[in-house]
């Protein structure tokens, strides 16, 4: 009886799977437009936010100008979460010492390769977080790729340690430059986090305002958060 | 015709590395699967023309995600058995 049921049900989920992605046109254009009879958002962000916020990358306009409360909200859950962990996880100093962050030492092809591989995975990162209003990728993405070369530093080598000072100095700074800026939008523009779109020329590394600014801070808090949650993690000592 | 090949081998490795990451009893290779899933959805989002998502896949679900469950079973155990038996030993 309960196999039936059981089977019942799962008919059920995977009519109703099979009949929503048989009616989607795939293919077709559904971006719309805003000169069309039925006006959509999508098609409006498309025809009128290189104009106003000069900005090449229409997604990094959406996120930062036009859904910037959210992205607000999202690096908000990014900071509460890295102090949960840190709040649960954290060592302090006298405990530290007979803490050893890896059972094995790393070979000699690791520690080499992460020397010659971070330098160049960082440059990647801040390139794609300074470059997030021109190029695909922002203050998210750039600042992950940032805090996968410290994560390369972290497991070659044993004495590579990051400054926990440093590293909240620069969270509290990059946080704080964020709702500055939209409180500076909130006075010039009437709005929170509203641009100044009329600096610099558009496809230049000057233009979309307060845009690239907000990303980079967005890029600076997302790295260093990442490297603390990591770098927390690893100085777990193993129960074994 | 050639990109629909190549999108139907993409799918089937997708489908596969899901399965064995779900399957194995080693959850070190299960996470290996996982990392595998993410790699070929990262290559999906790019040719959908989707870039900014294939980044942010391949930086957060290849690395990171993947690097912090290694983390995660080398603080406890390897094996899905040895959980169930210590969990058993508990209660």
């Amino acid at each position: 009886m309960k196999k039936v049921f059981i089977i019942i049900l799962l008919a059920l989920i995977g009519y109703f799977l099979v009949d929503t992605v048989y009616n989607i046109p795939f293919g077709e254009n559904r971006i719309g437009s805003i000169e069309s009879d039925h006006p959509t958002v999508a098609g409006y962000y498309l025809s009128n936010t290189v104009e106003k916020s000069r900005v090449a990358n229409v997604i990094t306009a959406i996120v930062v100008n036009y859904r910037g409360l959210d992205t607000l909200g999202e690096v908000t859950v990014l900071f509460l979460a890295t102090t949960g962990i840190a709040s649960i996880l954290y060592r302090r100093k006298e405990e530290e010492e007979d803490v050893e962050r890896l059972n094995l030492p790393s070979s000699m092809l690791i520690r080499t390769g992460a020397r010659v591989l971070f330098p160049i995975i960082a440059l990647l990162g801040i390139y794609v977080f300074i470059h997030g209003h021109l190029t695909p990728g922002g203050g998210f993405q750039g600042g992950t790729i940032v805090a996968t070369g410290f994560l390369l530093m972290l497991i070659s080598y044993k004495g590579f340690n990051t400054n926990h000072n440093i590293m909240a100095w620069i969270e509290s700074i990059a946080g704080l430059s964020f709702i500055l800026i939209g409180v500076w939008g909130l006075i010039s523009d009437n709005t929170f986090l509203g641009n100044i779109p009329e600096v610099g020329k558009l496809n230049s590394l000057l233009s979309g305002g307060l845009i690239p600014i907000i990303y980079i801070a967005v890029g600076f808090k997302v790295a260093v958060e990442l490297t603390g949650i990591l770098d927390i993690l690893l100085k777990i000592k193993p129960n074994k | 015709m050639i990109i629909l090949v190549v999108f139907i081998v993409m799918a089937l490795i997708l489908i596969a590395a899901a399965i064995y990451s779900i399957m194995h009893r080693d959850l070190l290779f299960a996470v290996m699967g996982t990392g595998i899933v993410s790699l070929i959805l990262s290559l999906f989002f790019y040719l959908l023309q989707a870039p900014d998502v294939a980044l942010t896949e391949a930086a957060i679900g290849i690395a990171l995600t993947t690097i912090i469950f290694i983390i995660t079973i080398r603080n406890t155990s390897r094996d899905e058995d040895e959980i169930i038996d210590k969990e058993n030993e508990k209660l």
